[in-house]
């Protein structure tokens, strides 16, 4: 039964992982804890929804419920994303930027989260909605273990984009002058370092992968209104507990917080699952305020 | 008159609105020259070199380089132009490795044959570094640091470097050093320009330099009129009998 509990909390931390990658990104280059990107996931599962319907019907891909268009869709979905995260940075945080005090950022995406969430009960309505109605069997991996295709599929794919964007992140003229700007914004404008155009990238980058973190949580849970709002703080955690800056961390951190509270149901009942996730965030700040694989200042 | 590499006239510069640090500043650096700014602290030293750099607003008055004005311009594009600025504190990128540094400062660059050959040039210059190239800059030494940043402002492959205080926080030994690879520098067609605490020893490196005091240049002249120059001793550089004796 433990089994179980594990798989399904790889899971969901796998969604948390994806989403948390984002969050330490734009916290680390653009230095403030950004709440709207939860809202982000949300923009990106309700535009994977509005472009999936065009290829209603389509074939799936063998034991998967979603086939070649609803990938088109969620890469749709990711580009819309992320001109919805460059358009809060536009009009939004950048004349904010100018700010002397810190938590104004903070704040101002408080109130941006209040607003997306908002519209998009506007647009489509607070109910609940799925990508497919189908029924998808889930198969034994292991003994006692079951998953569905999707399940894996989230699993693997979060896999691959947290190694795509460390090689980014690590081999290319861009990726490193997003991690020089993260460095010395300062010292990163006097070596000649376009710090807007950096900028720019990190939200594309953050915005995008949010938006498939966000696609990844409705195909394996539902979609709603309010799903990024309810997995923000889940994925601060895991940022937090992983070593904010650090992609690989932010992956341990949604990992381990994914499973904690999936083998918590088993002791304490589901009602505690958030709970979990700040017990784990709490701990990591006292013991370890860098965070498990954070890097040295 | 051949135009000058770097020309400041009448500049007016400062950090708020309501107090002026540079009260109306000129000087001028020729081609290949090394030109030294010295004057007592507060003087304005630093803010005169960030205010060229574009770091600090320009008010009033006029920067140009190689005869371009420049004052306004972003400072991420004074790279672009051929200026180059190496600041006193924190002018490493600590997380990123020595390599990863003296690739940032060829950022702008899309020659990358000319930008590999850079590279070798600067390894060349700096053993310690090609010794260290994956090590990160946080890491090092503070001799060793100053040589990634002089490094990563010439692998922009500039016309002028600025340099902020190269020798602050360094042993007499490693200031030695430091400025014996200035000049070694000075001899590839760099022109530089350079704001010194330590005057003796900067102006020993020197053609040229200027003496600051409250946001404005007091007195200038050949870097050896200076040393023996007693106002000079007795006011700015704490020297009482000069290098002559």
């Amino acid at each position: 039964m433990i089994g179980q509990y594990v798989a399904d909390g790889v899971v969901t931390g796998a969604t948390l992982a994806l989403g948390a990658i984002g969050l330490t990104l734009t916290y680390n280059i653009l230095r403030f804890a950004n709440f709207a990107h939860g809202e982000l996931l949300t923009f990106g599962a309700y535009f994977a929804l509005l472009f999936a319907g065009a290829f209603a019907g389509a074939q799936t891909f063998g034991t998967l419920s979603f086939g070649a268009g609803f990938v088109l869709a969620t890469a749709g979905a990711a580009l819309a994303t992320a001109l919805v995260a460059l358009a809060l940075d536009r009009f939004l945080f950048r004349p904010l930027r100018k700010s002397e005090i810190a938590v104004t950022l903070v704040i101002a995406s408080f109130g941006a989260s209040l607003m997306l969430r908002n519209v998009v009960v506007f647009v489509w309505g607070p109910e609940p909605e799925y990508y497919s109605r189908a029924i998808s069997i889930a198969s034994e991996i292991v003994p006692g273990v079951r998953l569905t295709s999707d399940e894996l599929f989230v699993v693997a794919l979060t896999a691959v984009l947290m190694l795509a964007l460390h090689l980014f992140l690590a081999r290319t003229r861009l990726g490193k002058a997003m991690r020089a700007v993260s460095d010395d914004p300062a010292l990163a404008l006097v070596a000649g370092i376009d710090v807007q155009r950096v900028i720019r990238a990190t939200w594309i980058i953050g915005g995008a992968l949010a938006a498939i973190a966000g696609v990844l949580f409705g195909l394996t849970v539902q979609v709603l209104p309010d799903m990024g709002a309810t997995l923000i703080l889940s994925m601060f955690a895991a940022a937090i507990l992983g070593g904010v800056g650090s992609i690989y961390g932010a992956v341990l951190g949604g990992l381990l917080i994914g499973v904690a509270q999936s083998t918590s149901v088993a002791w304490i009942g589901p009602a505690y699952k958030p709970g979990v996730a700040f017990v784990l965030m709490l701990l990591a700040l006292m013991f370890f305020p860098r965070g498990l694989l954070g890097e040295k200042r | 008159m051949s135009t000058a590499a770097l020309e400041v006239r009448e500049l007016v510069a400062g950090y708020t609105p309501e107090v002026d640090i540079l009260k109306g500043i000129a000087l001028e650096v020729a081609e290949g020259e090394i030109v030294t700014v010295l004057g007592p602290n507060g003087a304005g030293k630093s803010t005169l070199i960030k205010a060229i750099a574009g770091l600090v607003a320009v008010r009033s008055g006029a920067v140009r380089l190689f005869g371009d004005e420049i004052a306004g311009v972003e400072p991420h594009r004074m790279v672009r132009r051929g200026l180059a600025y190496v600041p006193q504190t924190r002018n490493v990128f600590a997380r990123l490795s020595v390599e990863e540094n003296l690739e940032m400062g060829a950022i702008a660059r899309r020659d990358s044959a000319a930008v590999a050959h850079d590279l070798e040039r600067v390894y060349a210059l700096f053993p310690r570094l090609a010794e260290r190239r994956e090590q990160s800059a946080g890491t090092l030494s503070g001799g060793e640091r100053q040589m990634v940043a002089v490094g990563r402002a010439l692998m922009a492959g500039p016309r002028v470097l600025m340099l902020d205080e190269p020798s602050a926080a360094l042993s007499p030994h490693l200031t030695n050093l430091v400025f014996a690879k200035v000049r070694e520098v000075r001899t590839s067609g760099v022109t530089i320009l350079m704001v010194e605490q330590n005057a003796t020893a900067a102006l020993a490196i020197s053609d040229r330099g200027y003496v600051l005091a409250d946001g404005r240049e007091r007195i200038s002249g050949e870097a050896r009129e200076l040393l023996a120059n007693p106002e000079v001793g007795a006011l700015y550089l704490g020297v009482r009998r000069g290098l002559a004796a």
